[in-house]
């Protein structure tokens, strides 16, 4: 027990305790979490900066409005409802075509009206946000994500996160649904979490759950050596995140979309940890280095040219 | 900085805890433990004399606080009689006095007394000037040959004491000595002798009566003797000598009452007067013995702590002071271990009250009321019910069903029943609420890991607050609830490794 507590020493692993204490408690300003806590004001704020988010649909905010619903999506074949206070990728809805005036799941399974309007109610009651406030439901544009994830994943959307330290992308990864998560993209829920090369953009390492693979569990297709498309400007747009938000520790969930690029999907100000479980490495090399070099890091290019060679 | 500042606290805390806890543990002698028994006594005078039916006055010389023992809860019985205490020379005296009194009369003087070590004693008085020539013809020529004698064969002032004893308890004795003592000494004639001979060189002495306190608490009201000592000034205080086998200091339970060689009692306007002196040993809890103490010794001390509570407040605040030491083992068992619970302090509630219902039985009560809850839920899951409605509806169930159990284990003859209730019902409602939602949305077996982590948080908060020890330690020592802040302000900047990180990552450990 103590060689794995030396080892993980050793490699730098970033732990709960420590990114509570020295990361997010001392990077992330109390006042600046509801910019990120609450996906409209994400969403509105990333507009403002001229970044890419899903287009808004409407929203949901008090019962009543339960019965708007058919006329926001009226235009829509596919949508996703999701709280504004989520967390963990919980009570996001995608509804993915319909049927018969039902509507069918990205799962496959088929919904009524009824179901529909007892999830966004449960959404408005607080039942997915963080400390079981009052919420409201978002209702946006379904991504349909780019060809190069089609062969490795399963129903929902894959999407890649990027650790972003003052600035600084330090880490990502590639999230990949599988059905045993049930087309989520939570590594705890059993989607595959690719390692990415941050100087290639392309995938070196992956994991399902605490297990190296090299396949996609349902596809079987490789999920090492994938490239991934305009690695550069994607990092360029997670580092402008944080000009956005001010978070000095936060993590940056970002989709392909097939017509519309890449897309903020979420921010998040508490990121996890097991992206350094999908790359097999730790954080905390890296998050030193920038702390060291943080002065002579300026310019939004500074940092992406930084992150580009060190990491 | 912010280190440096948490550690100032972290210490500061510390400090003021540990210090005023130390100071009551071990100057004012509040007990460590709940079972710490302490022997007091109780101690009686009795006066008991004819008035004539004049104006009465009697006296009695009383106890001071002496090294070693306290003295507290002083009564004077007496009907239709003043009382005076007054300090007379070496001694406290009561007075009581009164008209006219006529017949069989009875005062009483009560007192407790409590063996220990580290009382203040009152001012010792200094040692009187002496060489007073109370000693005349033949007994002063027999008295300084025998010291001529004693002298002879001891090297300093204690070796001369104990000769001088040995001398007057002589089976065979000396001339000098049976002219000294006369016919028939008594035990008190040798002290006085021995003081007597003592003043006469220039040492200060003096007879010391007292009692001893010993028998056991069956011996209810025993009578006890009262019995003479010497006493010798060193120069630095009063050494005591036992005057029959000359050792010093006396036997710990021989209680001086008082000083001098006259009767500790007297009276006039009263004949045929008797002294009576008892003691019983009372076993008593060493906590209320302390407290008694700290009422002569330290009365503010007292006025501002939890026992100046009504004892139905007591009662509750002894269990309230035993939340904040679960919730530092819940900051262990979470930030250190990396134990999943529902609800952050949830276990340390659930805790609570498995002391109502015990360990076992406890843990059986809360899966039971938990499962049959979540069986209710998924049912009323199917109703589409708004959250609030439904978690009322739940908090409903688990009332009722808290109240069908009740009735079920009274009536199959358990006792169980009452102490149920004291479950936290709220916090099994949002239990079992977290618990579906943690169901449906990471499956069965998320919940269940977080539902175990809970019970085994709750069990070993329970074994730690059913400590009674503890318990008491947190009761009677309240500041070191300041230690105990201290640990979670600095476990607060814990950063290293939880024992589940080890688990979590071992893969990236090669493990």
């Amino acid at each position: 027990m103590l060689r794995i507590l030396r080892e993980l020493k050793r490699q730098g692993i970033l732990a709960i305790n420590k990114r509570n204490a020295d990361y997010t408690l001392k990077y992330n300003p109390r006042r600046l979490y509801p910019l990120v806590d609450d996906k409209l004001r994400t969403k509105q704020l990333a507009l403002e900066n001229g970044i890419g988010v899903p287009p808004l649909y409407g929203v949901i905010e008090v019962e009543g409005q339960v019965r708007q619903i058919p006329e926001i999506v009226r235009d829509y074949q596919d949508f996703v409802i999701k709280p504004a206070h989520g967390s963990g990728g919980e009570g996001i809805l995608v509804i993915s075509g319909r049927t018969n005036g039902k509507f069918r799941r990205a799962a496959g399974t088929i919904i009524g009206r009824e179901e529909l309007n007892h999830h966004v109610f449960n959404t408005l009651g607080g039942l997915y946000s963080l400390g079981g406030q009052p919420d409201k439901a978002i209702i946006e544009y379904r991504v349909r994500f780019d060809p190069t994830f089609e062969h490795i994943s399963y129903l929902g959307v894959p999407d890649i996160r990027i650790i972003v330290f003052l600035g600084v992308p330090v880490m990502s990864m590639v999230r990949l649904p599988t059905r045993m998560s049930d087309g989520k993209a939570n590594l705890h829920q059993g989607a595959v979490g690719a390692g990415i090369d941050m100087a290639t953009g392309r995938t070196v390492s992956a994991v399902l759950e605490n297990d190296n693979i090299e396949e996609h569990p349902d596809t079987g297709n490789p999920v090492i050596g994938v490239s991934i498309p305009n690695w550069v400007p994607l990092l360029e747009l997670a580092a402008r995140c944080h000009d956005m938000t001010g978070l000095g520790y936060q993590g940056v969930d970002i989709v392909l979309d097939k017509d519309k690029g890449p897309l903020v999907l979420e921010l998040n100000a508490r990121p996890g940890l097991n992206i350094q479980i999908a790359n097999r490495s730790g954080l905390l090399n890296r998050l030193d280095t920038v702390e060291r070099y943080r002065t002579s890091l300026g310019s939004l290019s500074d940092r992406v040219a930084f992150a580009l060679e060190n990491f | 900085m912010n280190r440096v500042q948490l550690y100032l606290l972290a210490g500061a805390l510390t400090l003021a805890g540990m210090g005023l806890f130390l100071y009551k543990a071990c100057l004012v002698g509040f007990p460590m433990s709940h079972k710490t028994e302490s022997t007091t006594w109780k101690v009686e005078a009795r006066l008991k004399f004819v008035a004539t039916g004049k104006p009465v006055k009697a006296s009695l010389l009383l106890p001071e606080q002496v090294k070693g023992f306290v003295v507290f809860h002083e009564t004077f019985i007496s009907s239709g009689y003043g009382i005076v205490t007054t300090t007379e020379k070496e001694n406290r005296q009561a007075t009581w006095s009164i008209r006219k009194a006529t017949g069989r009369q009875t005062l009483y003087y009560q007192a407790t007394i409590e063996l220990a070590g580290n009382s203040r004693p009152a001012a010792e008085s200094l040692p009187p000037k002496t060489g007073g020539t109370v000693l005349e013809g033949t007994s002063l020529q027999a008295a300084k040959s025998l010291m001529k004698e004693v002298k002879k064969r001891s090297a300093d002032k204690a070796g001369m004491v104990a000769e001088l004893i040995t001398q007057l308890n002589r089976k065979d004795p000396h001339d000098n000595v049976k002219l000294l003592l006369g016919p028939k000494p008594t035990r008190k004639k040798r002290v006085t002798v021995a003081v007597r001979i003592l003043n006469h060189m220039g040492v200060p002495a003096r007879v010391a009566g007292g009692i001893r306190l010993r028998g056991t608490v069956q011996d209810f009201s025993k009578k006890t003797a009262l019995i003479h000592w010497l006493e010798v000034h060193n120069g630095k205080g009063w050494v005591s000598f036992d005057p029959v086998t000359g050792k010093s200091p006396v036997p710990d339970h021989w209680f001086r009452w008082y000083i001098g060689d006259g009767s500790p009692a007297s009276v006039e306007g009263g004949d045929n007067l008797r002294t009576v002196f008892s003691v019983r040993p009372m076993v008593e809890k060493a906590l209320s013995a302390a407290l008694n103490r700290a009422e002569v010794s330290h009365p503010f001390l007292l006025r501002f702590s939890l026992f100046s509570l009504p004892v139905s407040t007591q009662a509750v605040y002894r269990v309230i002071l035993l939340v904040p030491l679960g919730a530092f083992l819940l900051v262990l068992l979470r930030n250190v271990v990396g134990i999943k619970t529902f609800g952050t302090f949830m276990p340390v509630l659930i805790a609570l009250s498995f002391r109502e219902t015990g360990l076992l039985r406890g843990i059986f009560i809360f899966v039971l009321l938990v499962a049959l809850g979540l069986v209710v839920r998924f049912w009323l899951e199917r109703l589409k019910l708004l959250l609030v409605p439904r978690l009322a509806a739940v908090l409903i169930v688990v009332v009722g069903l808290m109240a069908m159990l009740s009735v079920m284990t009274k009536s199959l003859g358990g006792n169980t029943g009452i102490s149920v209730a004291l479950f936290p019902m709220v916090i099994l409602t949002m239990t079992i609420e977290r618990m579906s939602i943690v169901v449906e949305e990471r499956g069965f077996g998320e919940a269940l890991t977080s539902g175990l982590g809970s019970i085994l948080c709750a069990s070993l908060a329970y074994l730690v607050m059913n400590v009674k020890d503890i318990e008491h330690l947190v009761f009677v020592f309240p500041e070191l609830l300041l230690v105990l802040l201290a640990a979670t302000l600095l476990l607060g900047r814990y950063t290293g490794y939880r024992l589940m990180d080890i688990y979590r990552f071992k893969a990236l450990a090669g493990g």
